[in-house]
């Protein structure tokens, strides 16, 4: 039997278990959706036998010496304590091992740091909590935030079979095709990981860092934030949906259209109420995370909305803050749409205890950006 | 010399009742302290720790906000590394070094208790920061900026200048441990002649001397990006904030080996005495901890496989990285070379030593799987690693000094301890232990990631035979400290030597141990 079907018939006996990645006990690695994730999953099952046989064999003899060479059982202990030449074996022996380990690792960190000749890329910018995506060559930008709701989070609703793993807004890429991926941060580290595509960079602010993918199968792709990015770090998911390029095409076509009815949405005039109701949901899904729900914020860290002295204040200076952020509060104008900006300056200001009664019109946030 | 229980008879006159500590001069007696403080230090931690475990016995969210989780881990690590496996090592090297190289004391006794008492305004500047406004610091342990130079609380302040002060502890006494082993060794005790545990320290304390000032500089500049405008860690500013994690892991990679070299010490010394058969290959093993030692400068950004760094660094790191395992091969055929054919008893020091030996090589091998770096790529921040690094400082280094306190409590106390309750509580330790540790390899790998106050429905049946190993380890823990406080109280008198197999020059002085020893050197052959 050959090296390479050993290894095969490892992984065959793990693909029992692999073969069902949600299921509970999951023992191994997921199922490899990529090239480079599936010579992982390989160098893993290798390093697994290398590891296990050096295991048995040492302690092997470890577990036979206790079992004779005690005194209960009437051995009489030796007094050796050197041979030099076992010793110059087992230092070599291993580094024999090391090599052969060495070498295919090398192979693929070669292949995983090749970012050349790419299809497309898209730029992914992680900040707390969630990712935005920027397809450069298309023109099409959106945010994705965690889709489980804080009732499931808090026990007080049934947990779905995607709990913390759903986004209300999906990456999506065309399979069989080089996806480059740009990454950075806004304010802190996050890192982009997504198990099957074995893949994990660290998004670093100020600095753009590349890694890339090319799935080969449809299918939807679960991953997380891996790096200790505050308090909801582990509440940033990230969900890749891989399309045959047709409904990939399709997907790029929807996208420019929502985007050009939000933009129109900005020169309508709207009521203040209307915008109040929009701005419960656009307050909830990106503010209630640090300045709470009920807007009683975390003080120190996270004010409270509630009687704030900002969304009580000047309205210039509330939107200020919002567009371009101060300290830890985020810049959101590369992420909400003028629309949004209003409906949450307007639910800020005339809910969540406060009634100054006073809004701004998107085209006023258009025109301040 | 007496050996009743009024050891300090014979001296000439240190101040009793509570100022016998504080103002002592004593190796035993700081040792003592050390031992004391790192226990209690190691309940406080573990408690943390209990408190993780809660929260992940289930999904969702149910005593701790995520924000809490988070300060809870971050003191967990800090704590348990600074002030349980650390302190717990130094106490080890007060109590020891010196009856073993036939010293009278260390070196610098009046230092030796600046060293100690150095550690307890640390201990209560991170203890305390609990309930400062903000609460606790919550960036983990590693304090990675930006995370750490946004988070405004005055707790980090406190976390950044406890460490200082517990680096300043660490190289004094460093000074202090160095120069006894140089200077004060007993006539005819050669240096290839030195027991191995006092090798370990001697080699530990020159990492420590190397590594220290290097994480108080990182702190300085995170302090200084903190509070007056400078930039070390702000691309905004030219900074960078990878730079923090090189100076970090520069520190941090050898601080890992701080916390095993002298748990190699201590497993060199109980199996050759219970196997009674010489230590195998006693020149290879100081080779191989000198050689750790020189490794573990140059592996540091194998903690960093994920920032993106350029091939030819990753490459370097890899193998770097993978070179540690060969002399730390050595050690373990050396060990399983020392019980062959020879006349094993099993008693609690023993078992735990065998433990150690078999689980740390479990933690050996999951660092070299972490070691390939496409395979760490996959396995970096999830739960993998935290099984490696327990398995590496639990049952590497906090089970070793549990059986090094069996070991040598006959020769402090000057009784011995229950062996069947010693027996208990190592079965329960390691049994509970691997509950608690083995089943992260799994969730890690299945992509659980760390630090994360919640989890997905697929990782909850390991999570929570986890969280039951996890408070079994912490109760069992509580029976150690009874076993020590029996034994302190009384029980079957300890000879000088109570264990046949045993060598060493500490075995010549009776039990307990008189206050002042070796006054006059003894002559080594």
């Amino acid at each position: 039997m050959n090296k390479r079907s050993i290894l095969s018939l490892g992984a065959a006996f793990l693909s029992v278990y692999a073969a069902n990645s949600h299921a509970a006990y999951a023992l191994n690695l997921k199922t490899p959706a990529t090239e480079i994730a599936s010579q992982i999953y390989d160098l893993h099952m290798m390093m697994i036998w290398v590891c296990l046989a050096i295991f048995v064999v040492v302690f092997g003899l470890m577990f036979y010496s206790i079992l004779k060479h005690r005194k209960s059982a009437g051995h009489v202990a030796s007094q050796f304590h050197e041979n030099h030449w076992l010793e110059v074996v087992w230092t070599i022996i291993p580094v024999i091992i090391l090599a052969g380990m060495a070498y295919p690792a090398t192979k693929t960190i070669l292949a995983m740091k090749d970012t050349a000749a790419s299809d497309m890329s898209i730029k992914v910018t992680g900040s707390q909590w969630k990712w935005s995506y920027d397809y450069l060559d298309q023109d099409v930008k959106f945010v994705s935030t965690l889709a489980t709701s804080d009732d499931q989070i808090h026990n007080k609703a049934e947990k779905g079979e995607n709990y913390l793993l759903e986004v209300d807004n999906p990456m999506v890429v065309p399979v069989g095709k080089k996806i480059k991926v740009l990454l950075t941060a806004a304010d802190v580290i996050h890192a982009f990981w997504v198990p099957e595509f074995g893949i994990k960079q660290d998004a670093i602010p100020g600095f753009v860092r590349e890694t890339w993918f090319r799935v080969d199968k449809p299918g939807t792709y679960r991953g997380q934030c891996a790096e200790l990015c505050g308090k909801a770090h582990g509440y940033m998911p990230i969900v890749v949906e891989a399309m045959e390029e047709d409904d990939y095409n399709a997907w790029i076509v929807a996208k420019k259209d929502a985007a050009a009815a939000a933009d129109a949405g900005a020169d309508q005039e709207w009521t203040k109420d209307d915008l109040v109701a929009a701005g419960k949901g656009v307050y909830e899904k990106n503010c209630a995370v640090c300045h709470q729900v009920n807007g009683a914020g975390m003080p120190p860290a996270f004010p409270a909305m509630t009687g704030s002295a900002i969304a009580t204040g000047p309205l210039e200076g509330h939107l200020d803050i919002i567009l371009n952020g101060k300290n830890i509060m985020p810049a959101w104008a590369a992420v909400l749409n003028d629309v949004d900006i209003a409906a949450v300056i307007a639910y800020e200001r005339n809910a969540l205890g406060n009634n100054t009664g006073d809004f701004i019109q998107p085209s006023a946030v258009k025109a301040a950006r | 010399m007496s050996t009743n229980t009024a050891t300090h008879h014979d001296d000439h006159g240190h101040p009793t009742g509570i100022m016998r500590w504080v103002a002592s001069t004593n190796h035993k007696d700081i040792g003592t302290l050390y031992l004391w403080f790192s226990f209690f230090m190691f309940l406080f931690a573990g408690a943390l720790a209990l408190g993780i475990r809660a929260e992940l016995f289930q999904p969702g969210l149910q005593f701790l906000e995520p924000e809490n989780f988070n300060r809870l881990t971050t003191l967990h690590g800090l704590i348990m590394i600074f002030g349980a496996i650390m302190p717990a090592f130094v106490g080890f090297a007060n109590w020891m070094i010196p009856l073993m190289i036939g010293a009278s004391d260390l070196a610098f006794p009046r230092l030796n208790n600046m060293s100690f008492w150095l550690m307890i305004p640390a201990a209560l500047l991170l203890m305390t920061s609990i309930f400062v406004p903000g609460g606790a610091i919550a960036g983990g342990w590693t304090m990675y900026p930006p995370l750490s130079v946004q988070n405004p609380s005055m707790s980090v302040d406190m976390s950044i200048l406890a460490l200082h002060i517990l680096g300043v502890s660490s190289i004094v006494g460093s000074i202090n441990i160095i120069t006894t082993i140089l200077n004060m060794r007993a006539p005819g005790m050669t240096m290839m002649k030195m027991p191995l545990f006092v090798w370990t320290w001697l080699i530990t304390a020159f990492l420590l001397i190397a590594s220290m000032p290097v994480l108080a500089g990182a702190l300085t500049m995170l302090l200084t990006d903190r509070h007056f405008g400078t930039s070390f860690f702000d691309a905004a500013g030219g900074g960078d904030p990878v730079l923090w994690q090189h100076v970090f892991w520069f520190f941090g990679h050898p601080e890992v080996y701080i916390m095993i070299l002298p748990a190699f010490g201590l497993i060199s010394t109980i199996i050759p005495t219970f196997a009674r058969k010489p230590l195998f290959g006693y020149a290879s093993m100081v080779y191989a901890t000198a050689a750790i030692a020189l490794l573990s400068f140059v592996v540091w950004a194998h903690h960093m496989f994920t920032t993106g760094m350029p091939v030819a660094g990753q490459l370097f790191f890899m193998y770097s990285t993978m070179l540690i395992s060969i002399p730390t091969g050595v050690k373990v055929f050396n060990w399983v070379a020392t019980m062959w054919r020879g006349s094993m008893t099993f008693e609690t020091p023993m078992l735990f030593s065998i433990a150690v030996v078999f689980l740390f090589t479990i933690g050996g091998f999951s660092g070299l799987v972490c070691a390939i770096l496409p395979v760490d790529i996959q396995v970096q921040d999830t739960y993998y690693v935290v099984a490696h690094f327990h398995y590496v400082l639990f049952s590497g280094a906090a089970m070793s000094i549990m059986g090094a306190v069996y070991y040598w409590l006959p020769k402090w106390t000057g009784f011995m301890y229950d062996e069947t309750l010693g027996k208990w509580h190592f079965w329960l330790t390691t049994i509970a232990f691997n509950v608690t540790f083995f089943p992260m390899h799994f969730t890690g790998l299945a992509g659980m990631p760390r630090r994360v106050p919640d989890y997905a429905l697929q990782f909850a049946e390991f999570n929570m035979i986890s969280s039951f190993g996890a408070f079994a380890l912490g109760i069992s823990q509580l029976l150690f400290l009874y076993i020590v406080v029996k034994c302190i109280k009384g029980g079957t008198k300890a000879d000088a030597k109570p264990w046949d197999g045993a060598e060493g020059l500490e075995w010549t002085v009776p039990s307990p141990a008189p206050f002042h020893t070796f006054e006059v050197p003894p002559t080594v052959k």
